[in-house]
């Protein structure tokens, strides 16, 4: 009687062993694709930028300083060479730069209606809003699944299989900048800029 | 997204695929009932006949209807989503045409990555009612469906609240039993509706001879449940899909954090009272919002309770408005 609930009570905490520490791997795996979720968006937007510079380029001469903002913030961010969530503070630094260069530009496009008239702005200013939106719900996505992965890892008992599966706390995406936090200062006048 | 939650989807899941394989065999289980029965009524009948007269004994059937029940379970399961957009007229967008489409296009790219499923296939109906419904078999083969309404009135944000409820549908493979059910529903209807027309009296059963009260019984059990079969896979396609409203409600809310949108655009759908005409009664249950407009989606009770597709849109945007304000408060420093 004694060797056989011996042998069922391992036999339990193996199994439990075993599921808690899959559990473990299928998270990490799942905070690391989201992750590439945001690098492939990040990607698309680096590429999109030059095109929605030369499109308002021409109409825009009076806010040299907004687009030039924007053309700086994106190629460090292209610059940054950090992969993976390692170098996530990195990324994360340079691309919040970008976000808050965007965002007084599109404060700026919003601003003029004749320039949302001249040929294709207004779509532009779309496919510029929908970039966004896929960088911000990728982060939010990846932010989500490394909370849970976190957690996961910290609680007891699953925090016993976490030095076995390897599993190490990731890094949020954090938005840190002073920038993005500060809202734009918005020109009311109408007036174009000399 | 909290660690229940999480589980919560994975049960949803579960729960979806479980309910998806016991509903395929409850119509083969409910067809082989029908030949079977059948055939035992057959056999009763010919069990006095004259020696030399037709005596069945082979369940031919019962054999026949169950092989042909699991064909069109297959077949369903395959097909069902095509036919489910085939049936609302949808056409599918490839290369996104004007500035309505492309912003949905978008809105549906940017919600496949906040629910983290591939992004499904995007669908227009054009109807001026506003209304949504997604369909597939699993987030891998998935599609959703807007009508031109839709487009039309509702904002980028509140455009947003929707489509990522449909998504909702799609992660917990809600999808899956919907559509089937959709199938499922609608072959039994054909059937009944063909095979009706061959049962009616007028042919047969003109000897004298007087059936025992066994065969009575057993045939009017039968012929109760083969007129019944269309009413119970219209109730099981009611009751299957209110509470599910409810949590796609709650997963759109998650996916963009803003519930308060999808309660406004939910507020636009009901306030368009008109019905959604390209959507039949076969794939109502399948949408966000009641299509056929019936006034019992907007009671509460016991009679709405076992009779509406759709949960009250009152109550479901109260809930919306709810999470919202709960955020703002939590938002506040």
């Amino acid at each position: 009687m004694g060797p056989l609930v011996l042998l069922i009570v391992l036999v339990v905490v193996a199994a439990w062993v075993i599921a808690a520490y899959n559990g473990l791997i299928a998270l990490k795996n799942q905070t690391l694709n989201a992750f590439k979720q945001i690098d492939v968006q990040l990607k698309r937007r680096h590429d999109l930028i030059p095109n929605l510079v030369n499109a308002v380029r021409g109409a825009m001469d009076f806010e040299k300083s907004t687009l030039e903002a924007v053309i700086q913030a994106r190629n460090q961010a292209v610059k940054v060479n950090a992969t993976g969530p390692e170098g996530i503070k990195q990324i994360s630094q340079a691309e919040n730069a970008l976000s808050s260069a965007l965002q007084r530009l599109m404060v700026v496009v919003e601003q003029y209606p004749q320039l949302r008239a001249t040929g294709n702005v207004g779509q532009l200013q779309e496919e510029l809003t929908s970039t966004e939106n896929k960088v911000a719900f990728a982060r939010q996505l990846y932010n989500d699944t490394a909370t849970q992965y976190n957690t996961k890892q910290q609680q007891f008992p699953t925090s016993l299989v976490a030095g076995l599966a390897k599993a190490q706390p990731a890094d949020l995406w954090e938005i840190e900048d002073q920038g993005e936090k500060a809202v734009p200062q918005v020109d009311l006048s109408l007036k174009p800029k000399t | 997204m909290s660690d229940a939650a999480s589980l919560n989807l994975f049960q949803q899941q579960e729960a979806n695929r479980r309910r998806t394989v016991v509903l395929v065999v409850a119509f083969v289980a409910f067809f082989a009932w029908l030949g079977f029965g059948g055939d035992y009524i057959y056999y009763l009948f010919s069990r006095d006949a004259p020696r030399y007269a037709y005596h069945h004994t082979f369940p031919w059937f019962g054999i026949v209807l169950s092989l042909a029940a699991a064909a069109i379970a297959w077949y369903g399961y395959r097909t069902g989503p095509q036919k489910v957009l085939w049936s609302t007229g949808a056409r599918e967008i490839v290369e996104p045409q004007g500035d309505n489409e492309r912003q949905l296009v978008n809105v549906v790219e940017e919600m496949a990555i906040a629910a983290g499923v591939p992004r499904p296939r995007i669908w227009i109906v054009d109807d001026p009612d506003p209304n949504a419904f997604a369909t597939g078999t699993d987030p891998l083969h998935a599609h959703i469906a807007v009508t031109q309404g839709l487009l039309d009135l509702c904002t980028r944000d509140e455009l947003q609240g929707v489509v990522a409820h449909e998504l909702g549908h799609v992660k917990n493979l809600d999808v899956r039993l919907m559509t089937m059910l959709a199938a499922l529903v609608g072959a039994v209807a054909l059937m009944h509706d063909g095979t009706s027309r061959v049962l009616r009296p007028g042919g047969g059963s003109s000897d004298e001879r007087k059936p025992s009260p066994l065969v009575l019984i057993v045939l009017v059990v039968w012929i109760v449940s083969w007129i019944l079969a269309p009413i119970i896979a219209q109730l099981l396609a009611l009751g299957v899909s209110r509470k599910r409203e409810y949590l796609a409600d709650a997963m759109s809310a998650q996916f963009t954090r803003n519930p308060l949108a999808l309660a406004s655009a939910l507020q636009k759908i009901e306030g368009a009272d008109a019905p959604t005409t390209h959507i039949k009664r076969g794939a109502a249950h399948l949408c966000i919002a009641d299509p056929l407009g019936r006034r019992l989606t907007s009671h509460e009770g016991l009679f709405a309770d076992t009779l509406a597709t759709h949960p009250p849109m009152a109550k479901r945007i109260a809930i919306l408005r709810g999470m919202g304000y709960a955020q703002l408060k939590q938002d506040r420093p």
